[in-house]
């Protein structure tokens, strides 16, 4: 079961109410998606530190119904 | 993501004894999968010596090793028995330099001829 655009937003919302969020659907089998996420709760935390965040926003569905999500992680300039 | 005391020494003495290890799907010469492919080119652009471990034929790494790093996927990069990161970051990393220079840092030699 794939996911949807959609729902991966609003889950990353959930955990990171400030942040702006673009998701792109890569191949459109809901399986494959890049997101860029920007937000204050990365501020000072390394690469690996600021994906694991957003990987707990997703609640378990990273490596499972999410194949592959590039991720792009920034604090707001 | 399940890991028990035996696969945990596993990894630990993998990623301790080499100083660079790529927990991937496949091998350097056959990988099995685009992202673990990607990460392998950017390690041999770099000429970084690695070890390739293929999780598809070690189930018991393959889910470790997730929870050894808190990381849901594979591959997975470890520098000097540390988590550097999947192919994400290792992408943004190469394309900013930071890994040649992170790799530097950790005395890992390289040799982009090679």
């Amino acid at each position: 079961m794939a996911m949807q655009a959609a729902e991966i937003e609003a889950m990353i919302q959930e955990a990171f109410p400030d942040a702006t969020i673009e998701i792109e659907d890569l191949r459109g089998d809901g399986d494959h998606y890049a997101a860029t996420v920007v937000s204050q709760a990365f501020a000072g935390k390394s690469r690996v530190a600021q994906h694991q965040l957003v990987y707990k926003a997703l609640k378990g569905k990273m490596g499972g119904e999410l194949h592959a999500l590039a991720l792009t992680t920034r604090a707001p300039a | 993501m399940s890991l028990d005391e035996a696969t945990k020494q596993r990894i630990t003495k993998e990623v301790t004894d080499n100083e660079v290890v790529l927990f991937m799907k496949g091998t350097p010469v056959f990988p099995m999968c685009g992202f673990s492919a990607a990460s392998v080119q950017i390690l041999s652009h770099l000429g970084v010596r690695f070890k390739g471990i293929n999780v598809m034929e070690d189930p018991a790494i393959r889910e470790g090793i997730k929870a050894y790093s808190d990381w849901p996927t594979i591959p997975q990069l470890y520098v000097k028995g540390e988590f550097a990161g999947g192919c994400d970051i290792m992408k943004e990393m190469y394309m900013s330099g930071e890994l040649s220079q992170f790799m530097a840092e950790q005395g890992i030699e390289l040799d982009p001829a090679a």
